[in-house]
């Protein structure tokens, strides 16, 4: 209980900080000028990679699958929120639009998980993230082609234009902090324990009446749409998309990230796409600022952080805090327990 | 020993056949198992014992053959599908969900049998199942361990919930595949002892797989003997253990 206690009080604690730190407070008689716009625009960059991330948690995490298709859902959701947003449809429709869209075409994503398990399942979610990627490429009459889709517009909500960063910025928040509370919902539900049985043991799972198939389809069907979600957010976040964030190796980067940040955690996505987005933006800082920096590549950075994460720690950084704050103890029988439950002498 | 055998038939098993490329596994097997019946399936290693339960369940499709539990022919249906009708089972090796509690591992086991799926999703998050999880954990008497983790409790203890979830959600029929293989043998004792409590107030019907021939001689009312994928002989473990087929081809002395 005091556990819990105390995590809610730092969640909210955390909260209030990403609410408050990047606005300037000067106005409000505290010592405080906020942050710079090329700032805020990252953490609104991480909020948004967070979500996807999310997704690829529930799928790979939780439900025990494989997907490298992450970033063609982030494309899905991004053209189609570009494209209807500036055909004139309100955000909040091309919003659900895209998680629908992703929703559906996870289910099919999903159908190749039944057949095939693993390394097998990866390079079939990759095949489809090339194809997607093609498709956004190639198809110039809908996506614009290598040219991409400019002035999307940013969407104005309740009244609020949500042009300036920061505004933008607490709108992702809010978006994020509710699909983070709908996803805590889904894995606390039997749903979530029905996908923790599919990672853990499939045939045992299904042996207890477990429909392996459906929640196989459900978790794809539902990470996508995280995917797409997020994706819905990004367009109108950069106002200009073409192809290339939604290729391969950016799929590659979400798996990545969900394997730093912690492997069937509520925290590990969020973590993971901090250390992927920070990373990258202080390093290029870096790189611009001091020129014996200018030949670091971002990639080569993370790569040997993951590397190196990997060999010490394989359950990702909220695994590494977990060893670090664990209690030392073994679960042990009562002593003076029935016979039937107790341990070996 | 009693049982609560009332006759009526629950499972019947009519000329099942499984060959895996050319080795038939399983020939022409039927058999048929009474409401209430503690029935137990014995053969020697690679006789087509775990290859007929797995036929019966749905995890392998039988070349020939069908199925009936009650009066609906189950053949070809999906494990999942089969256990929502009330059949249960347990696997030879152990099948926990380590990182699940035990609660968790008993809650699962029942969840899938309340409700619709959506009302899974909206609905308690351990859909209204811990009452009976609680029973069930006092029931094996694992209670002490019941918010342990279920891959740190010890190999019997593992076996124990294996048994549990099978039974959680209330099974009229349940397939256990060598319940007491790696258990010592005090906690034996209590194993057998919980089954036949089972059956008693359940009227739950046990088909059993098992090497242990002190532990399936004791807790059975039946025996069915299996040999080279073909039942070679049946009856009372009296019959049975003077039949000389049986002891040719299998208690070989």
């Amino acid at each position: 209980m005091t556990m819990k206690t105390l995590g809610s009080v730092l969640l909210t604690a955390i909260l209030a900080v990403l609410i408050l730190a990047p606005a300037d407070l000067t106005g409000l008689g505290l010592p405080w000028g906020g942050f710079r716009r090329s700032d805020i625009d990252v953490l609104t960059l991480w909020l948004i990679t967070a979500i996807a991330a999310m997704g690829v948690n529930l799928i790979v995490g939780y439900a025990g699958q494989e997907t490298l298709a992450q970033a063609a859902f982030l494309g899905i959701g991004a053209y189609l929120t570009a494209l209807m947003t500036k055909a004139g449809y309100p955000f909040v429709a091309a919003f659900l639009a895209s998680g629908l869209l992703s929703f559906v075409v996870g289910i099919l994503l999903g159908f190749p998980a039944l057949r095939v398990q693993k390394h097998y399942l990866a390079f079939v979610t990759l095949a489809f993230t090339v194809f997607a990627w093609l498709v956004f490429r190639n198809e110039e009459w809908l996506t614009g082609g290598v040219t991409g889709i400019q002035n999307i517009p940013r969407p104005t909500l309740f009244g609020f234009r949500s042009k300036p960063a920061l505004v933008y910025y607490w709108f992702a928040l809010a978006m994020t902090v509710a699909l983070a509370l709908v996803m805590a919902w889904i894995l606390r539900s039997p749903w979530g324990r029905a996908f923790t049985a599919l990672r853990e043991n499939a045939i045992r799972a299904e042996s207890l009446g477990v429909d392996v198939r459906t929640y196989t389809l459900l978790a794809f069907a539902i990470g996508s749409a995280y995917g797409g979600l997020a994706g819905a957010l990004y367009a109108p976040f950069v106002e200009f998309i073409d192809p290339s964030p939604f290729a391969l190796g950016p799929s590659l980067l979400f798996l990545l990230m969900v394997v730093v940040g912690g492997m069937g955690t509520q925290a590990g996505p969020f973590i993971g796409a901090a250390v992927a987005v920070l990373l990258q933006n202080r390093l290029e800082i870096l790189q611009s600022s001091n020129p014996a920096f200018a030949h670091l590549s971002y990639l080569l950075v993370y790569a040997i952080l993951v590397m190196v994460l990997m060999a010490f720690c394989p359950t990702g950084i909220v695994g590494l805090w977990q060893r670090i704050t664990a209690p030392r103890r073994r679960p042990h029988a009562d002593d003076k327990g029935p016979i039937l439950g107790q341990v070996k002498s | 020993m009693t049982t609560a055998d009332t006759g009526a038939t629950v499972l019947k098993v009519q000329n099942i056949a499984k060959s895996f490329g050319g080795v038939h596994a399983v020939r022409d097997v039927s058999f048929e198992v009474r409401a209430g019946e503690i029935l137990g399936l014995i053969g020697p290693n690679g006789s087509g014992k775990t290859t007929l339960f797995n036929c019966i369940l749905g995890q392998l499709e039988p070349t020939r053959g069908k199925v009936l539990v009650g009066d609906s022919d189950v053949t070809g249906l999906r494990p999942s599908q089969l256990n929502r009708l009330g059949v249960g089972r347990t696997f030879q090796l152990l099948q926990v969900f380590p990182q699940l509690t035990v609660t968790e591992n008993l809650i699962l086991a029942g969840q899938e049998h309340k409700g619709s799926r959506l009302s899974r999703l909206f609905g308690a998050g351990d859909a209204g199942l811990t009452a009976d999880a609680a029973r069930m954990v006092e029931f094996f008497r694992l209670g002490h361990l019941a918010h342990e983790k279920a891959g740190g409790l010890s190999y019997g203890q593992q076996k124990l919930l294996d048994c549990a979830m099978a039974f959680m959600a209330g099974p009229r029929l349940v397939l256990l595949d060598e319940p007491a293989g790696g258990v010592n043998l005090s906690m034996l004792a209590n194993l057998k002892e919980r089954l036949q409590a089972i059956n008693r107030e359940t009227g739950a019907t046990f088909v059993v797989i098992e090497h242990n021939m002190e532990f399936v001689m004791s807790l059975c009312t039946r025996i069915i003997v299996l040999a080279e994928g073909a039942i070679i002989a049946q009856g009372s473990p009296e019959t049975v253990r003077r039949d000389p087929k049986v002891i040719e081809a299998y208690l070989g002395h």
